[in-house]
């Protein structure tokens, strides 16, 4: 074994393919299998997309790096599931490009934060923590209610995402500014329901009807989030204690 | 700096910047969004100030021959100023965050100033900034030494450096702005990440072509650490990263993985990078740094060997135990545990071969401040290694994941291992590299040393505790059945925590500062009166090279 090793050292090339023979079992084995294994992901049929506002929203919650203190993955453990409700599922973050799963909680997990508060509190929230939850130690976000929200881009928002792999139809892309600007107003839109189903929330979500502004997307992420399918409240299986 | 590249290699050079310019400013003229413009605009001035420096030397007389029989050193000693510059600024943002948990008004309302945007900034000055900068300068110092051989090329090693901190810039402006992608670790978007592609595949053409001129038959040991840190970091960097961007002129991208492939491919990725990044090339460093300080051979080369091979093999395997009790399927999360475990074999292997190295340098250790350094590394990578299999294992996981405990977890190693054993390269570098005969002030290497070690312990204790801590109270129950605490209740909880470990922090920080002033100090110095440059110079002079 020393004696192969002993050629080995002298060759730096063959040193090199060594090395990256070595490191990338590992990977192989434990991640392509991840992408043709069907049990890796639930199906969930009544699984929704992300409306534009949601997805501008989403991106808002990526730009204030919201995941180095919320995790958005409750595990399997009987008092996480107590504290926030049914266990996540694989299928849940199917559409999350990145995942927000995150690995640390300084504050408590948000995947199921949707419909959890109103409107008025997560805004209020947002623009003082202490306002609501005196001993947060989170910073607030007053300028999110404050700053209009671009929308102008969402079509190529969605088209990226569809190339890697969310299925939003051309028409989607196509209508994705006006579908914004409609699910922030009280009335919403036919188009709007009809292309991301009658359960999407469309209403003013900042309590400011005059402008759509980040706060508005920022809100109806949170509001959908854990709402997507209802796939893990019909999961019957019991938590690991 | 520019008098030492041949006239041709300077002209190369500013071709290379009028082309970095001219990307520059499309990126800035024909942006999507503001923010791709600003980094336009940064890359433009970037070329074109290290431009003017070029042409500032452009009709320099050719330099001599005689070079080929020296080693090829500027490049070291810019990226070992560049080290302490970024270790002095990554340390004392991280201090800032850490004060922001204890006191979250600090954030004075402003919305680049919010946590969320200013950690990234912490950890990519310390781990790519501070880190990075020190693996190139001794990386470069080491392979030339134990090649016995000039690096391969005037031009590349500076392209590497000056490029590599040209990523580091472009990401640490870009998170307070809101450009990031939220992987942890690995938060440049799209346009940064091809930037690192390229510099580090030059990175990696460089290192293979210098072993390929050695002098010497065998590749010494502290080199297949570097060789290893450089590959696997670009697989990591590359697989971690594929994504596609909204367009061509825009800041954002969207990752190609969702969900729990991209979870696993990103633990994958920021496990690894732990282990190639900050573990492998640290390595390097001291099994080349350590035996020379304490001026024995290192322990056992069949242990450095078996060490070397079990961690590039099983390291791999063990990033998916940051994901136990999650939407990952069950049999990846305990394969992660199984080689989790397994892997505390060759880290062990590794801390122990540099300590029995010292057995019969004991008193050396005692009276050598920076060869203490190097010691308390290793008794801190054998601690952190030690303590990360024992975090694997399912069970205990399921307490600290989440907590505190992963963030002193980490610490532990970044401040008591890669920190101690860089500072205790750099303070061995810098006198030979300057040809002076000691640092500036023994008396400051002590100072850092008791200021960092102790700065480690109050932030790693304060960090077991709250996490250890948070984690019972989230799974405490009443006798009635029902949870004891609230969430809100476990963060009050932390509080003293939060304000030991910002101290901890300041001590760290303090000590930084110290060696900094020092080493400048002893760059600025006289150089020693007998200057034995001996045999620090290439075995061979090569030719018309």
């Amino acid at each position: 074994m020393f004696g192969l090793h002993y050629r080995l050292e002298k060759h730096g090339l063959a040193l090199v393919l060594g090395i990256i023979f070595v490191a990338a079992i590992g990977g192989l084995v434990e991640i392509a299998p991840l992408f043709t294994i069907d049990e890796t992901v639930e199906d969930a049929p009544d699984m929704r997309l992300y409306t534009p506002l949601e997805v501008a929203g989403r991106n808002i919650y990526i730009r204030e790096g919201c995941y180095a203190c919320h995790s958005q993955m409750i595990r399997t453990l009987r008092d996480e599931v107590e504290r926030y409700g049914p266990y996540s599922l694989a299928v849940e973050s199917k559409y999350d490009h990145p995942m927000q799963w995150g690995s640390k909680r300084t504050g408590p997990d948000l995947a199921r934060i949707g419909g959890k508060y109103s409107d008025e509190w997560q805004v209020a929230h947002l623009i003082n923590p202490r306002a609501v939850v005196s001993q947060s130690i989170m910073p607030s976000y007053r300028f999110l209610a404050s700053t209009a929200l671009r929308t102008d881009d969402l079509g190529l928002h969605l088209k990226a995402l569809s190339r890697v792999g969310v299925p939003y139809t051309q028409e989607m892309v196509t209508n994705a500014t006006a579908d914004a600007i409609a699910q922030a107003s009280a009335d919403g839109g036919e188009g709007l329901t009809t292309r991301y189903g009658t359960a999407t929330q469309a209403r003013v979500f900042d309590g400011n009807p005059g402008q759509v502004t980040e706060m508005d997307a920022l809100v109806a992420y949170l509001q959908i989030l854990g709402r997507l399918t209802n796939a893990a409240h019909a999961n019957s299986q019991p938590p690991e204690e | 700096m520019v008098a030492q590249l041949t006239s041709v290699e300077r002209q190369f050079a500013l071709l290379v910047l009028g082309l970095l310019s001219l990307c520059g400013l499309v990126m800035a003229a024909a942006a999507n969004d503001d923010l791709f413009a600003l980094h336009g605009g940064l890359v433009l001035v970037f070329a074109v100030g290290l431009g003017f420096l070029v042409l500032s030397g452009l009709d320099a007389p050719e330099p001599s021959s005689s070079r080929f029989s020296e080693y090829y050193d500027d490049p070291s000693r810019v990226a070992i100023v560049l080290t302490m510059g970024w270790a002095v600024f990554g340390l004392a943002v991280g201090d800032w965050v850490a004060w922001m948990l204890a006191y979250p008004d600090l954030t004075f309302d402003a919305a680049w100033a919010s946590f969320g945007r200013i950690r990234p900034i912490h950890t990519t000055a310390v781990i790519f900034g501070f880190g990075g900068n020190a693996l190139i300068a001794t990386s470069y110092h080491v392979v030339q030494r134990t090649c016995r051989t000039r690096l391969a090329g005037q031009f590349s090693p500076w392209f590497v450096l000056l490029g590599y901190n040209l990523f580091c810039l472009l990401s640490v402006t870009g998170y307070p702005l809101g450009i990031t992608q939220s992987k942890e670790y690995a938060e440049p978007e799209w346009y940064v990440d091809l930037w690192l592609c390229v510099v580090w595949i030059t990175y990696l053409v460089l290192y293979i072509r210098t072993l390929a001129r050695r002098r010497e038959p065998h590749i010494y040991v502290a080199n297949w650490y570097y060789l290893a840190f450089i590959i696997v970091v670009a697989m990591l960097h590359i697989v971690n990263n594929i994504a596609v961007p909204v367009a061509w002129n825009h800041s954002r991208a969207y990752s190609a993985f969702g969900g729990v492939q991209d979870a696993m491919t990103q633990w994958w990725y920021g496990h690894n990078a732990v282990a190639f990044f900050l573990t492998a090339g640290f390595l390097g460093m001291m099994y080349y740094y350590l035996p020379v300080r304490a001026q024995r051979p290192i322990f056992s080369y069949r242990m450095s060997i078996i060490s070397f091979w079990g961690i590039t093999f099983m390291y791999m395997w063990a990033g998916s135990h940051h994901l136990h009790y999650t939407a990952l399927p069950h049999w990846v999360q305990t394969l992660g545990m199984t080689f989790s475990l397994i892997l505390l074999v060759p880290s062990w292997g590794s801390a122990a071969n540099a300590l029995l190295t010292l057995n019969g340098a004991w008193h050396r250790v005692r009276d050598d401040a920076t060869l203490r350094f190097m010691m308390v590394a290793a008794i801190f990578y054998g601690l952190t290694t030690f303590e990360g299999s024992f975090m694997a294992i399912r069970a205990v996981n399921s307490l600290s994941h989440y907590t505190d405990w992963t963030v002193g977890h980490v610490h532990a190693g970044a401040l008591g291992w890669v920190a101690l054993i860089s500072f205790g390269a750099l303070y061995s570098l810098v006198p030979s590299l300057w040809g002076r005969e000691r640092m500036h002030s023994a008396w400051a290497v002590e100072a850092h040393f008791w200021l960092a070690l102790a700065g480690t312990l109050i932030y790693v204790f304060a960090m077991w505790n709250s996490g250890v801590i948070q984690g019972l109270m989230w799974r405490t129950y009443d006798p009635g059945g029902t949870l004891a605490y609230s969430f809100i209740d476990t963060v009050v909880a932390m509080h003293p925590y939060y304000i030991a470990r910002a101290i901890g922090g300041a001590l760290f920080l303090a000590g930084a500062a110290i060696g900094a002033w020092n080493v400048w100090m002893t760059i600025r110095g006289p150089a020693a009166a007998s200057q034995a440059a001996g045999d620090d110079r290439p075995l061979t002079v090569l030719a018309g090279e």
